[in-house]
């Protein structure tokens, strides 16, 4: 009855959010006193496959022909690899977003998402997760035998103790009915969706050109950026980066607002930031009201000097 | 082309959201119900699809009576007829198998739903639909062109995009990009009074089987007031973001 975890990687290395979904694996492991079995997909090497010990997982199943971003065969290969384990834990990502729902009906088990706390209970599973954009959290309880909890990434801290895990090799090769004929990704920029901190500018900014300073900002910071609605509708910034009600919805620790007013719609999609910051030459602005801090000031004076305070610290 | 638009009806952003009976349901009341926003954009390539290719293009929601205004939208956009599938959904299991359970009689060539409802946001009914018709599915769908009898897809994926292509039917998750926004429909007087006569059927589910159960409700901790910093002050700022925040 161990705890399945799934280990997502990307270009053989996990993230955050692959630590964050083994540390919340551990601890329902630990309330039921039971071991954590991670499934890792595509080629990862052993180093990488060896860190997941440190995070309290006894053993690895390492799938190295198989796709994630095929959802059909990675749902079929993890059914396979279940045996009498009740628990699958996700990172709320988007292959998991793909995988789960799939795997879900396979094992007839509740699909919670969204989640952002650990069980209350340990006979029954009582998980809390987020509810209409943000504005309300609903506790839910799992009725099936079975359930796969999908982790919000950002709200589960990642606990780390050394330890060491068991390595095994499945060889499975799957294809399924999709055929992937191109793909585009900017590399080594910071995904939007899992980032740490997001630097994000709205209409305030003027013009496409003035996205230098932001994006130095967001270099010193770690940050990925993002923007309002209207900027990206206008094409200064690619719709990838439009965040809000019609678009990402992110969750960050720290959520930098620079020249966008806090429309309700932009808000829906960052309010479970955990720090929001507002810089805004408008006292009246109503993003002033959702976040902690705030600047009254221009964004063209404002952002130089953090520029320049940023790289005092460094 | 037989197409099926899934819609979910969902309070509009700007809604208060409140709860009744002692935090366990949410409160309808005063609250202005619209088609979700991913929804529209795959309604609207329905419409699309269908004025090139021929067809009809179905929209099916699984609701009480009160998600009836939000389909008479729908069928004033464009779409040819509406089934609702009369139970209140308890969670993305008995939604999905409502559905499936309903269109597994049909001849289908492309499901289109949306990437999320803006409610839940769970993400979850399309790719259990996809599950139990063992259907190919595609999502955060941006891009969609259909050549005979292959879709051929852009989806969105972690820090970037991806061309993708499968054969006819699939079920795709739909978002902003699937069409252009300006090129979003909206009821015009012609459509709403077409709609009034354009067919509404209500199914009976066969069961209403959930595995999650909705507990209670909560609204998350009321934010302290946001503390100001001088504009001449940006160190100030940058100290307390290391130091009182512990983000940086
Ligand atoms: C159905 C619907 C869905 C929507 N979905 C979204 C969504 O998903 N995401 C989204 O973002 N919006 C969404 N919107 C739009 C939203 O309502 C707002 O119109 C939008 O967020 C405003 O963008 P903005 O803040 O960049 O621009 P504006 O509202 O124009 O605000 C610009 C701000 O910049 C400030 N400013 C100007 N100059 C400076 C300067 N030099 N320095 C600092 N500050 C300056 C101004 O004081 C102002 O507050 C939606 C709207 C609708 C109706
Ligand atoms: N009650 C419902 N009736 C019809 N379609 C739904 C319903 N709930 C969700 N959907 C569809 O599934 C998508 C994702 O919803 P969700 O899984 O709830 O986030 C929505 O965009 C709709 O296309």
């Amino acid at each position: 009855m161990s705890i399945l975890v799934y280990t997502e990687s990307w270009n053989g290395s996990f993230r955050k959010s692959t630590f964050e979904a083994v540390s919340y694996a551990s601890e329902t492991a630990k309330l039921l006193s039971t071991d954590v079995v991670a499934i890792s997909l595509g080629n990862v090497p052993n180093e990488e496959l060896e860190k997941l010990g440190n995070y309290g997982v006894n053993k690895v199943i390492s799938c190295e022909k198989i796709n994630k971003e095929d959802a059909e065969s990675a749902a079929e290969i993890m059914h396979n690899l279940i045996n009498d384990s009740n628990i699958f834990i996700f990172s709320n990502t988007y292959s998991a977003k793909m995988i789960a729902p799939r795997l879900s009906i396979k094992m007839k088990a509740g699909l919670i998402t969204n989640i952002i706390s650990l069980s209350e209970d340990s006979s029954l599973l009582k998980v809390k997760r987020k509810a209409f954009s943000s504005k309300a959290i609903e506790t839910v309880v799992v009725k099936s035998e079975k359930a796969i909890l999908s982790i919000a990434p950002n709200s589960f801290k990642v606990i780390e103790n050394s330890g060491m895990c068991e390595i095994t090799k499945n060889d499975t090769i799957k294809t399924g009915r999709i055929t992937v004929e191109g793909q585009e990704t900017s590399s080594g920029k910071i995904s939007l969706s899992e980032a740490e901190i997001v630097v994000s500018a709205g209409r305030g900014l003027k013009g496409p050109e003035n996205w230098t300073m932001i994006e130095e900002l967001a270099d010193l910071l770690g940050a990925a950026t993002a923007c309002s609605k209207p900027v990206s509708d206008i094409g200064w910034r690619p719709h990838s980066e439009h965040v809000g009600q019609t678009g990402k919805v992110v969750a960050p620790n720290l959520y930098i607002a620079i020249g966008i007013s806090g429309a309700i719609q932009h808000l829906a999609g960052v309010n479970s930031s955990k720090i929001m910051v507002a810089i805004n030459t408008d006292p009246e602005a109503p993003f002033f009201k959702a976040a902690n801090y705030g600047i009254v000031g221009d964004a063209f004076d404002v952002i130089p000097k953090m520029i320049e305070e940023l790289k005092k610290t460094k | 082309m037989n197409i099926v638009v899934c819609i979910s009806s969902v309070p509009d952003t700007t809604s208060k959201i409140n709860f009744t009976d002692n935090n366990s349901k949410f409160d309808s009341n005063g609250v202005q119900f619209v088609i979700n926003p991913y929804d529209e954009f795959g309604l609207t390539k329905a419409m699309m699809l269908k004025e090139k290719y021929g067809g009809n293009v179905t929209v099916i929601t699984v609701g009480d009576i009160s998600v009836e205004p939000v389909m008479r939208k729908a069928l004033a956009i464009g779409a040819d007829n509406a089934v609702r599938i009369n139970t209140s959904p308890l969670d993305s299991y008995s939604t999905a198998s409502a559905i499936a359970n309903y269109l597994k009689e049909n001849e289908i060539d492309l499901i289109i739903a949306g990437k999320e409802s803006s409610d839940y946001n769970g993400g979850a009914v399309p790719g259990m639909i996809a599950e139990l018709m063992n259907l190919p599915f595609i999502n955060a769908c941006i891009g969609l062109e259909i050549e005979n009898n292959t879709a051929r897809l852009i989806r969105e994926i972690d820090g970037g995009q991806e061309k993708v292509s499968t054969n006819l039917p699939c079920i795709i998750g739909g978002q902003k990009g699937l069409v252009n926004e300006s090129d979003l429909r909206i009821p015009n007087m012609r459509g709403i009074m077409q709609a009034r006569s354009k067919p509404l059927d209500v199914i009976e589910p066969e069961s209403n089987e959930n595995l999650v159960e909705s507990n209670i409700f909560e609204k998350p901790d009321a934010k302290n007031a946001c503390k100001l910093i001088d504009a001449n002050n940006v160190s100030e700022l940058i100290s307390l973001l290391q130091n009182e925040a512990k983000v940086i």
